[in-house]
């Protein structure tokens, strides 16, 4: 099916058409990787500004990588040390900036619907790079891509997420990308942390880490996000740490062929032990790798599609 | 748009006399020392590897075999209505040195040529570039000019030449196509490309 969207916003509005279009496109962006002069001229001309309002390495150094090696020019604004604090309101700086000519803004906001409200008001695209606890979909589909690439397929695989639900928009972005590709998702944690409308989006709650991941062909460790919460939510991070870490202990008891993800920044003796995150079985690193392809695709198919 | 058939240009056995003569004229010039083939994205990866296996039978050595997508390159981003599809290249050799023979199906406005050579010069510094194609169907829009010919094939703008290969179509032979009566002809839409007018050309 062919892309049409202006944004990408959320992984809620696209369809599994659209996922499947994009993890291809992705995949195929991976060649130039592995070439000795990393640039294609297929954006040449194209501006994307990288609007971050929270900080940011992976993500916006990604996004960074992709447009320049799609021949791109990439602005990166951060909101400390700009106009934002100044006192100018988000869409009024937004607003600014389209009036400089970028064809894609790339925005991440605290606050949730942040990229939405830029979307209905910029005419150029726009593309969510995490906003609030709500979503972070250049995430989810590289990891939905990481995960095909390991075990070749989406549809039927058993993934259970652990940690912080209620304040992940990995999570939230992962469940909606993961239940249209056909998958199975079980999230795991304790009951502060995990929405209590959860069963509404179609995945099983489990409050004991070792049922949790018996049969799961994909682990996704959640880091806490200390800086989402408002307190009371665990009684301490060691007794986090003891009840919902991951550690080779644990992984005795997973599937022989279990991958371990986690979307970063890691946060090791927390939620996942260094043995275990540096183990044959992670990923980890697979996924930034992946990352890159993923938003090249992003970049690709919103800054190309449209008629100039 | 529907097309109707209006003539057939190659049969299958017209089709495979077509690239022998391509695979002996390719070894005359080339020898069969540092040479590689790269078929350009769908069909031209096809005819490419049969190419490579006529020469395996003249010269006793298949060459090199690669596959090129030249979406990433193409000169007509953002001006059409629907994205293509990014397919991966796969050139599994250096091709430092070489002389690179770029196999398409259909030779026509020569933007997928430029396109293509552009991207393999992204990949590397072959010795030498030729071209060949099954169809040259003239209207060249740029300044290239094709070394091995399957058919030279005169062909008004409006009509599209659909190659069918086995591998694809289920079977060989190439035909010309045009417009039923009364419907819009290509002139004046998007610039269309060989791979844009055979996939019009099925449709």
């Amino acid at each position: 099916m062919a892309w049409t969207r202006k944004d990408l916003v959320s992984m809620q509005d696209i369809e599994a058409g659209e996922i499947g279009d994009l993890l291809d496109t992705a995949e195929s962006m991976k060649e130039i990787a592995t070439r000795e002069i990393k640039k294609v001229p297929t954006l040449r001309g194209k501006t994307v500004v990288n609007l971050f309002y929270e900080s940011s390495t992976r993500t916006r150094t990604s996004f960074e990588i992709a447009g320049k090696w799609l021949s791109a020019d990439v602005i990166n604004f951060s909101a400390s040390g700009s106009s934002a604090e100044k006192g100018e309101s988000f869409l009024d700086t937004a607003r600014n900036i389209e009036a400089m000519s970028p064809d894609v803004v790339v925005v991440r906001h605290k606050a949730a619907g942040g990229p939405a409200l830029l979307a209905r008001h910029l005419r150029c695209s726009v593309v969510n790079a995490g906003d609030g606890a709500h979503e972070h979909p250049t995430q989810a589909l590289l990891d939905l891509l990481t995960i095909r690439e390991k075990k070749g397929h989406l549809e039927g695989l058993n993934v259970t997420i652990v940690g912080d639900i209620t304040h992940s928009r990995v999570a939230r972005s992962n469940i909606h990308g993961m239940r249209k590709m056909g998958m199975t998702v079980t999230v795991a944690g304790p009951p502060t942390l995990i929405p209590p409308a959860c069963q509404e989006m179609g995945v099983k709650v489990s409050h004991r880490l070792e049922e949790a991941i018996a049969h799961a062909d994909v682990i996704m460790m959640l880091r806490l996000q200390h800086e989402r919460m408002t307190g009371g939510f665990i009684p301490s991070l060691r007794e986090y740490s003891r009840v919902w870490g991951l550690g080779l202990d644990r992984l005795q008891h997973c599937r022989p062929d279990v991958l371990i993800m986690h979307p970063g920044p890691v946060n090791r003796g927390v939620e996942i032990s260094p043995e275990v995150a540096d183990s044959r079985y992670s990923v980890i690193l697979d996924q930034v790798t992946n990352g890159v392809a993923v938003r090249m695709a992003v970049l690709f198919l919103l800054a190309g599609s449209r008629a100039a | 748009m529907s097309a109707r058939e209006k003539a057939e240009v190659l049969d299958q056995a017209g089709l495979d006399r077509a690239l022998t003569r391509i695979g002996h004229e390719i070894v005359e010039q080339a020898g069969g020392a540092d040479l590689a083939l790269v078929g350009i994205k769908t069909r031209g990866e096809t005819l490419a590897a049969r190419i490579a296996q006529k020469i395996a039978s003249i010269e006793g050595k298949r060459p090199a075999v690669g596959a090129l997508d030249i979406t990433l390159y193409r000169d007509d981003l953002g001006t059409r209505a629907e994205q293509p599809q990014v397919r991966s290249t796969e050139i599994p050799f250096s091709l430092k040195g070489l002389t690179v023979v770029l196999v398409d199906d259909v030779l026509f406005t020569g933007r997928t040529i430029r396109a293509a050579m552009d991207a393999l010069m992204d990949l590397g510094r072959p010795r030498v570039i030729r071209l060949a194609v099954l169809v040259d169907r003239g209207h060249r829009e740029l300044p290239i000019r094709p070394d091995y010919v399957g058919k030279n094939l005169p062909t008004s703008r409006k009509e599209t030449v659909a190659v069918m290969l086995t591998e694809h179509d289920g079977q060989d032979r190439v035909v010309i196509q045009e417009p039923e009566e009364g419907e819009p002809t290509l002139d004046g839409a998007t610039t269309p490309t060989p791979r844009r007018t055979i996939k019009k050309g099925r449709a």
